[in-house]
This record gives C-alpha cells, structure tokens and sequence, in this order.
C-alpha cells in the first residue's frame, strides 16, 4: 500500500508538470483553436530569463514575477505579429507556422544560454517530508499546489468574471462577438498572453528538477498533449485532470507491470488515451464542438 | 434621420446584391425593411454594421460609418441581432446579458439585467441555463435583449420571426413595439412576416433584387394595392 501510494504521489508530481504546459495548450486552443507547437520552447525561455535575472542579482521571487509577466507579453505578442496574419488561413498553415516557433524559440535560447543544463534555484528547499511511510517532495507538492490554484483562478476567471465572459464569448464566436462591439483582435492576444504565462509559470517550477537546458520542455509537452487530449482540448479542468491521469498511469505502470518496466512506461498513457478516446472523441471534459475541430 | 444610406453597392463575389440602395431611419421609430428571399435585405443590414464591404455612404447621427471595423460601429451605438440570433450557446442567460452590456459599468448592467427579466420572465427563469437549450423563441428574446443591454441608440434586427410559432411573433412584435415606446429605441427590423412588421412600424421600405422599390409611411404601404399583394399575400 506504501509502495502504491508512493507512485501515486510522484505521478501526481509529474503529472503536475505535464497539467502545467496542457492548460497552456488548452487556454491557446480555446482562443484560437490553433495547437500550439511551441508552447514548451516559450515555457523554457520564460525559465531562462529567471535564471538570467537570478544570475544578474534579482531575488528569485521577483525574478520569477519578471518572467511571467514577460511570457504574457511575449504570447501576446506572438499572436499580434506572427499568428494574427494567418489565422483566418488553413489550419494547415497555423500548425506549421505554431512548428516554426518551437524552432525559432529552441535556437534563441541555444544562441544566448548554450545547451550545457544550467541550475535554476527553486522557491522551496527539494526536501522531503514523510507522511505514513510516504516520501512527499517539497517540489512536486509546491507544483502540484500551484498548478491547482492556478486551475482554479483560470476556473473562477472564465466562469466569473465579465472579461471571462468575453474572453469565451470571443474564442467561440468571433463574429457575432464584434457586432456586440467585441474587440475580438484584443481577447485572442490576451489569450495567448494567459496560455504564455501559465506554461512560463510552469517553466520555471520544472527547471530546478529537470536542470533549465533548450531542451527541457521536449518530452513533457508530449505528455501535455497527451493530457489535453484526454482531459478534452477545451477544457481547462480537463487539462490538469488529464495531465494528472497521464502522470499517475505511467508511474504506476512502471512500477506494476513487469513487462513494461520504466523505459515502455511512456506508452501505457498513450494506450489509455486511445481507449478514452474511443469512447469519448472529445475527451473527458471536452465538448463534442472542440472534438469535432481537433 | 438617425441613420442614411446613399447609394450602397455590393457584391458577393462577382454578382451585384445591392443596386444604389438609399434610404433614411428616423429617430425614436420602428421602421421595417420588407422583401423576398434574395432582395438584398440582410446584406443591407450587414452593411450598417461594416460585417460586409459596400460602396456608398452610410453616415449615423451625422457621422461617416465608413471604413469603421464591426466593433466600432457597435460600439458607436448599433446593436445587430444578425440571423440566426448569433446566440452564444455555451454562455449562460445571464452571462450573455453581461456580455451584451460590456462595455458599461457593472452597476448599469446589474440595473439593467434585472429590467430585461423583468420585461421577459422566461429568460429570468432561465437565467443560469446554457442559452443553446432555449426555445426558438426564448433565445430570440435572449438575443433582443442582449442587444439592449448596450443601450443602442439603433438597434438593427435580423427576421426575428423566422422560426418561430405565429403566436410567438405576434407576442414578440408586441414587445418590439413596446420597448420602442419606453425606451425610444429606434429600429430597422428586417422581416418577412410583413403585415404583423407594418402594424407594428412607423415606416418601411421594400426592396427587391437589390434595389428600394417602394417606401413610406407604413400606414401607406399597408394600403398600398402592390406592397398588399406582393407582400401581405390578399
């Protein structure tokens, strides 16, 4: 039973990870109906100017304000310059040009931080605390904890608050939005300035971990897709409960079946996602609208 | 006249939709746009609110529409409830109202959600239902008043009858002509169902094929032998 819940706490604790940089793909689909590619690139350029900032003097927490607040400016910015002038095109075009910014990101941060891993401080000491026999990581629990007050504040966000409102109502039906004087160009960057701070937030709390290289985010956004699709591309509290599932289920899995052992552990999400998927095209929180689009 | 139009052409494509169509709102009044399928009515009202391209001036309370994005020109003071009803689904009754009143103060529109339940209990009933599982009628209403809670001074309406039970039309051109007398609102109602329109207006115009064939009083062209027959159907 240790053993079992043991695995449960430190999927949780990778699932946090993956639930991060899904609710940044979902906030972005949801606004634009584009996935984004380079969502984790952004996220490790957002840990890279913390760690820039921290190697320059500016306290840690301060600096991690800094870099949020920038990965806002930089998605909003993203969708002004490089998304805007296609994003009436083919979904085919805004796939490659969402490519292109995972490779425009992965080579700025290769130019300026090399690819040798740099040490990214954490907010809280990487100790443990024992609960019944359970090791409980101080990062994974702060991760975990953030990821699900941020979750909540998206939640209260959209289903609240009047810029939610418009915010959804824009995303949904542009059109109609700007004949009730929606200025719809101003909700979809501000949805990618969300998505960008999100996945920047979760950037920085994977980086102590995982060591801050270009490279970083390459395997968990594989996993956040994973996440997203079964949680359902249009639903926040999908995303984290379908990154926390994809977390969990490889963990135990690893541990469980012999046979699959840590290096096919990566699959059994997957397989889990294709058996969700079959019975449910839209994902578990998803609506059938967003599963018909994905 | 709050709002006139001189000489508006359009096209879809390469055919010609609207023919140097010019006509005039006056303020504080109903005025009804009537015609068949195809007559260039709707891209008419799409024109007024800069959802597509025309040729011509329309110019609203003195000042040029022209080249004014969507959001500008609804925000200047015109409310289009397009066909269809433009309803947001997923949004609740009462998240639609707010977002019909975004651009005021959360006080206004608090005061204001509370009036529209009161002028259409069904929606007050409602109030916390995805709009997508309202009747035809209710998110026609939900759609009315949405546009009201910007406070417009024009309200443009796009064949809120279509769809709907002739009961339910007649209730609502009831309120249409009720919220008129309260509010002062003035309105261009486009509609197929002419002779409840024209009970209901001040004035209307008729086109056809892209062109104003007739206008006036609506009383006039209620009487009018050829409005009557084309339209009114006796």
């Amino acid at each position: 039973m240790t053993l079992f819940l043991q695995q449960v706490v430190e999927g949780l604790g990778s699932g946090a990870i993956y639930a991060t940089l899904a609710l940044a793909l979902v906030l972005i689909f949801r606004a634009t109906g584009v996935i984004n590619f380079g969502q984790g690139e952004m996220a490790t350029l957002s840990a890279f100017l913390c760690w820039q900032l921290t190697a320059w003097g500016v306290s840690l927490g301060f600096a991690i304000a800094i870099a949020v607040a920038f990965s806002f400016l930089l998605g909003a910015a993203v969708e002004r310059t490089i998304v805007r002038p296609v994003e009436q095109g083919d979904p085919l075009t805004l796939l490659v040009v969402t490519l292109g910014l995972f490779f425009v990101f992965n080579s700025i941060m290769r130019f300026f931080w090399g690819t040798t891993p740099h040490h990214l401080a954490s907010i809280v000491p990487n100790t443990a605390l024992n609960v019944a026999g359970v090791h409980l990581a101080t990062q994974s629990l702060t991760t975990l904890g953030i990821v699900l007050a941020v979750a909540l504040a998206l939640y209260v966000l959209f289903s609240r608050t009047l810029l939610g409102i418009v915010l959804r109502a824009a995303a949904t039906n542009p059109g109609e939005s700007r004949l009730l004087g929606v200025n719809v160009n101003r909700m979809l960057m501000i949805g990618w300035g969300l998505a960008a701070a999100v996945g920047g937030l979760g950037g920085v709390l994977v980086a102590p971990g995982l060591g801050l290289q270009p490279t970083m985010m390459q395997v968990i956004i594989i996993f956040a897709f994973a996440g997203a699709a079964l949680g359902g591309f249009d639903s926040p509290l999908g995303a984290v409960v379908g990154g926390l599932i994809v977390g969990v289920s490889q963990n135990l899995a690893a541990t469980y079946i012999d046979a699959i052992g840590n290096e096919l552990s990566v699959v059994v999400p997957f397989a889990l996602i294709v058996a969700v998927l079959l019975v449910r095209p839209s994902g578990l929180f998803g609506t059938a609208a967003a599963g018909g689009r994905v | 006249m709050l709002l006139t139009a001189d000489d508006l052409k359009a096209h879809y494509g390469a055919a010609p939709v609207l023919h140097d169509v010019s006509f005039g709102v006056r303020e504080g009044e109903i005025t009804v746009l009537l015609g068949a399928n195809g007559a260039g009515k709707t891209t008419t009202l799409r024109a007024i609110s800069g959802t597509v391209a025309v040729a011509g001036e329309i110019s609203f309370d003195g000042r040029s529409l022209r080249g004014l994005a969507p959001e500008r020109i609804a925000a200047s003071g015109i409310a289009h409830v397009p066909q269809g009803r433009g309803t947001f689904t997923e949004l609740t009754v009462e998240e639609n109202l707010r977002l019909g009143g975004h651009r005021r103060s959360r006080a206004e529109v608090k005061n204001d959600v509370k009036h529209w339940y009161g002028v259409f209990p069904r929606l007050a009933e409602r109030r916390g239902q995805r709009a997508g599982s309202l009747s035809g009628g209710e998110q026609q209403m939900l759609a009315i008043a949405r546009a009201l809670m910007s406070r417009p001074r024009l309200l443009l309406l796009d064949e809120p009858s279509l769809g709907l039970a002739p009961i339910i039309t007649q209730e609502l051109f009831r309120q249409l002509a009720e919220i008129n007398r309260d509010s002062g609102t003035t309105m261009l109602i486009v509609e197929q169902n002419a002779n409840l329109a024209l009970r209901a207006a001040s004035a209307a115009f008729v086109m056809e094929t892209g062109r104003v064939v007739a206008s006036g009083t609506a009383e006039a062209l209620l009487s009018d032998d050829g409005v009557r027959r084309a339209y009114l159907g006796y």
